[in-house]
Parts: structure tokens; C-alpha cells; sequence
């Protein structure tokens, strides 16, 4: 009793440190904001987003990069669809039909940890490889298949949190309805619906932003790519080589196109939050 | 401290003689994560009544109740030796199908758990999945059930409103509809009261004592009233044996061992 007043001033620091801590990401994150809106909107022009590279226009002269917004859509888009498709059902397979805690499982999700922790550099190199040794062209498919790969430990790792928060009783409940397996991971995907979208958020977030993977096997093209096999400009890189250019004006493209990702970010997110609160229907 | 009296190897359990025991289990061992939970458990449990388990929390209660439909088969480390006969046929033989024995029983848990869907849904998946396609014969199912369980006058207007809606008494009754809507033989209750209000509870209890005509029901309850109030037969298993094995007022007012006696006065529990 008498070391009350010790332990409210523990409770006032750790109240201060949380905080201080949340003033400081905060505010790092209005200062990212701030700087992108502050040098890039001055940039901010209807061509940009409307138009491809016209020449000269890393020299700064006309055009847009919208042949890098098309690109990353197309890229960030495809990748997550098929990493949703492929990712599902492992995980689905991981937590249903594997028994848990024996060592395929273990090791499974230790296999997906490291593949989560990989930096994307090496997704990218790996990917390059091959398509040297097959002969295969920088191009939207290169990217498509490499940013998979990286995004589909991501869906298979969010989903598998999702899974474990279903209570055992579903599994009881359908089991004892005389339900099979797959026909019970039916009820459980319905369960884990509104968390999907995150899972997915994630995903394409980590999609759209990638430089690393797609610098060598995507290339950059100033124009909008009509088939898998060209190579494809993405925001990411136009940003990277816009911002390495010498000249203020292109320097400012760069910051203008910045603002364009986050804000695609933003619209993303926000459908995300929309979708996902459609399917809170059934929740407890 | 209160020493609890060993069971001696002589006292074995009492078996009822039924001509046909819908389920009959022998030499019954689980051992889950090295541990003996159940022991040598040899029972026969009567057609159209209610047959409860009682017994000290621990002492194997719904361990047992899920090795009759098979639900422990999905935990890991738990290993299951003896058989369980359910109208003569083993359900752990080697090619018994397991989706197939589950349909046979209903299970009760102890909170309600509704699905992810909406009130008609949630009773409609089982015949769904079992292949029930027409509508009309879906609808019927479902309204039935509600009658059984006396809930279709509470929702037939809100029949596509999420479940979770429901009250939690309502929500047991709408998990005893849909086990029924499979159409089963036996209904298995994991104290399944135990998470409801006196007054739901009463409703649920006489349920069952109504659903005895149909179906065989099993029990596993911590509370002696209501193991007096519904049951036919009554089941004490104590550390994973069975103890005593008998018609409810014999085992209630005239308990042969002793450590029945002591656990039906209230000094174990």
C-alpha cells in the first residue's frame, strides 16, 4: 500500500513513453506527407497522370507518367490476385488438413516466416536468373510472377493469424453437422471474410511500393504496356529515376508522383476498410 | 483435508444388460498427450433416454462424450484404443467413415456457436451439405426445426438476420435445431446449459426431455439437480473410470460406492 504513489508514477511514464511515442510516428508521417505535398504538388499537373513520357520528359519537358500508374496497377493487381489464389488454399491446406503442432506444420511455417523475412532484392535476383536462363525478356509477366512470390508468403502468413482466431467450436460444429474438411474451411473462410481484405491490403501494399524486385525484372517502358511481355514502367522506379536527374523540374515530377502513389494507397485502403466492414454481418 | 478413498481393482463398474444398446463402448483407453483420461471405460447406453455423465471437473467427462463422435481425432497427440459401437457397428473400425458417424449425432456444445450465417442458413447448412438442393424442402427443414425447438414464432420474420443476433438461450436453441435438421439419431449436450439463464436452461432441459422419444440422449453435466431433473440413467466417472452406472434415483439415493456417495452429498466436486 505504501508504494502507491511509486506505482502511479510508473503508470505516468509509461503513459508518457506510449505518448511520446505516438506523437513521434505521427508525426514522422506528416512530414513525409507534408514534404511530398509540398514539393510535388507545385508539380501536381493534370498531365501527369494523364499522359505517357512525352520526349524529353526526363529532360523536363511534356508528359506524365501514366504509363508508371497503368504499370504498378497492372503489376500490383495481378500479383495480388494470384498470390490470393495460391496463398488461400496453402494456408487453408496448413491449418485444416495438416494436424497442427506435428512437423510438416512447423516446419511449413517456418518455411513461410524466412520466405516473409526475405527483402525483395533477392526475390528479384532469384527471378532474373531464370529468366536469363530461359531467355525470358525484363516485362510485366517477369514482375508479375516475382512480386507473387514475394506477396504470397504475406497471404499465407496473414491468414493464418486469421485462421487461429477461429474458435474451435466452428471446426466442432461443422464437424458434427457431418461436414467434410474442405466443406468446414468453407465456413471458416466465411468466418475470416472481413480479415481477408486486410490480408490482401497488405499485399498489394507491399506490391505497389516494390522497387527492388521489379528494377531487374520488369525493366521500364514510357509506354503503357498492351502485352504481358513488355517490360513496364512502375511509380516506384519512375520515382527512383526522377529523383537521380539533375534537373529541379524532374526532381519535382518525382514528388508529383510520389503523391500519386500514396494516394492510390489511400483510395486502395480506403475500399479495403469499405469492403471489409460489408462482411461484418455475422460477427459476434 | 478430506483423503478421497482409492478404487480398489475388485470394484468394477456395473454394466446395465440391454437387449440393444444403441451405443456400446468396450475396453475404452484415450491417453491424450501421455495421459490417461480415460480407462478401461466398458458402458452400454440405452436407447430413447437420457443418459448423464457426472463427475468431478478433469475426471474425463467430455473427453469422453467427443470419442463418441470422433471429435478428438483432429487434436494432436491423443491416442484411442477399444471400441465404440454405435447400433452394433464400430465407429473406430478402420473403414468407418467419419463424416458419416458425425451425422448420427448431434452435439450440443456448451455456448452456442452459430455460424457465420444468417438464422435460416445456419439450420439449412447441414441438409445443404448432405445434398438437400430444393428450396422448398430447405424451407420446410428449417421451419420444422424452429417448431421443434419452439423458436419459429420468436424469428420467423427475421429468418435472414445474422444469428448472432439472437439472445444467447435463443442461440442454444437455434445449435439444437440445426443438429437436428441432419436428421440424427443421438444428441450429445457438452453442459449445455451451463452458459444459459435459469429460464433458458428450463427451456432446454424440457427439450430434451421431449427429444428422448426420438433420439438417444447423452449428457455431461456438473450440475446434480439437473442430472436429476432430465436424466433416465446417470454415468459417474471419476479420474477416468467409470465409477457407478445407473438409474438415476438408484444412483442418486442409493450409490453403491463410496466415492459416489461423497460426490452425490457434495463433498467432492
Amino acid at each position: 500500500m505504501a508504494n502507491i504513489s511509486k506505482r502511479l508514477q510508473k503508470e505516468k511514464i509509461a503513459k508518457l513513453l506510449m505518448q511520446l511515442s505516438g506523437i513521434l510516428i505521427t508525426g514522422s508521417l506528416f512530414l513525409i506527407l507534408g514534404t511530398i505535398l509540398y514539393k510535388g504538388l507545385p508539380h501536381m499537373t493534370w498531365e501527369m497522370i494523364s499522359q505517357t513520357p512525352k520526349g524529353g520528359f526526363y529532360l523536363g519537358k511534356s508528359g506524365g507518367v501514366l504509363n508508371a500508374i497503368i504499370g504498378s496497377l497492372y503489376l500490383a493487381g495481378l500479383s495480388t490476385i494470384l498470390a490470393t489464389l495460391i496463398g488461400i488454399p496453402i494456408a487453408i491446406y496448413l491449418h485444416v488438413y495438416v494436424r497442427q503442432g506435428t512437423a510438416i506444420s512447423r516446419f511449413s511455417k517456418l518455411l513461410f516466416d524466412v520466405l516473409f523475412g526475405i527483402p525483395s532484392i533477392v526475390y528479384g535476383a532469384i527471378a532474373f536468373s531464370i529468366m536469363v536462363f530461359f531467355g525470358i525478356r525484363a516485362s510485366l509477366l517477369g514482375g508479375v510472377i516475382t512480386i507473387t512470390l514475394l506477396t504470397i508468403p504475406i497471404v499465407v502468413r496473414t491468414l493464418d493469424e486469421l485462421l487461429r482466431t477461429i474458435p474451435q467450436d466452428l471446426k466442432h460444429v461443422t464437424a458434427s453437422l457431418g461436414a467434410t474438411r474442405w466443406e468446414s474451411a468453407k465456413v471458416m473462410l466465411k468466418y475470416i471474410r472481413p480479415g481477408l481484405f486486410t490480408a490482401l491490403l497488405l499485399a498489394f501494399g507491399r506490391a505497389i511500393g516494390d522497387v527492388a524486385g521489379v528494377m531487374l525484372t520488369t525493366g521500364y517502358s514510357d509506354n503503357i504496356p498492351k502485352y504481358l511481355d513488355e517490360p513496364t514502367a512502375t511509380l516506384p522506379l519512375a520515382i527512383f529515376f526522377q529523383l537521380s536527374s539533375p534537373i529541379p523540374e524532374v526532381q519535382g515530377r518525382a514528388y508529383a508522383s510520389a503523391l500519386i502513389l500514396t494516394f492510390l494507397i489511400l483510395i486502395i485502403v480506403l475500399c479495403t476498410h469499405f469492403l471489409s466492414s460489408k462482411q461484418k454481418k455475422h460477427q459476434t | 483435508m478430506y483423503s478421497f478413498p482409492i478404487l480398489q481393482a475388485e470394484e468394477t463398474p456395473n454394466i446395465i444388460s440391454l437387449k440393444q444398446p444403441h451405443i456400446q463402448i468396450k475396453d475404452l483407453h484415450v491417453v491424450v498427450e501421455g495421459q490417461e483420461i480415460l480407462k478401461n471405460i466398458n458402458l452400454s447406453i440405452p436407447n430413447n433416454s437420457v443418459t448423464s455423465i457426472i463427475g468431478p471437473s478433469g475426471c474425463g467427462k467430455t473427453t469422453l462424450l467427443k470419442t463418441l463422435n470422433r471429435l478428438l481425432d483432429d487434436s494432436k497427440d491423443v491416442e484411442i484404443s477399444g471400441s465404440v459401437l454405435v447400433n452394433g457397428e464400430d465407429i473406430y473400425a478402420k473403414n468407418a467413415e467419419v463424416t458419416h458417424i458425425r451425422k448420427k449425432m448431434g452435439l450440443l456444445s456448451q455456448k452456442p456457436f452459430t455460424l457465420p450465417m444468417s438464422i435460416f442458413e445456419n439450420i439449412a447448412y447441414g441438409p445443404k451439405i448432405h445434398g438437400e438442393k430444393d428450396k422448398g424442402k430447405l424451407k420446410a427443414i428449417v421451419e420444422q426445426q424452429l417448431r421443434n425447438v419452439g423458436l419459429w414464432e420468436e424469428v420467423k420474420d427475421r429468418l435472414d438476420s445474422s444469428a448472432t443476433r439472437l439472445s444467447i438461450g435463443q442461440q442454444q436453441r437455434l445449435c439444437l435445431a440445426r443438429g437436428l435438421a441432419v436428421e440424427p439419431e443421438i444428441i450429445l449436450g457438452d453442459e449445455s446449459t451451463s452458459a444459459l439463464d435459469p429460464i433458458s436452461t428450463q427451456i432446454i432441459e424440457n427439450l430434451l426431455m421431449d427429444l428422448k422419444q426420438r433420439y438417444t440422449i447423452v449428457l455431461v453435466t456438473h450440475i446434480l439437480r439437473q442430472a436429476r431433473r432430465v436424466s433416465d440413467y446417470i454415468l459417474f466417472l471419476y479420474q477416468g473410470e467409470v465409477i457407478e452406472f445407473g438409474k438415476t434415483e438408484e444412483l442418486l439415493l442409493h450409490p453403491k460406492h463410496e466415492i459416489t456417495k461423497q460426490y452425490v452429498k457434495g463433498f467432492i466436486s
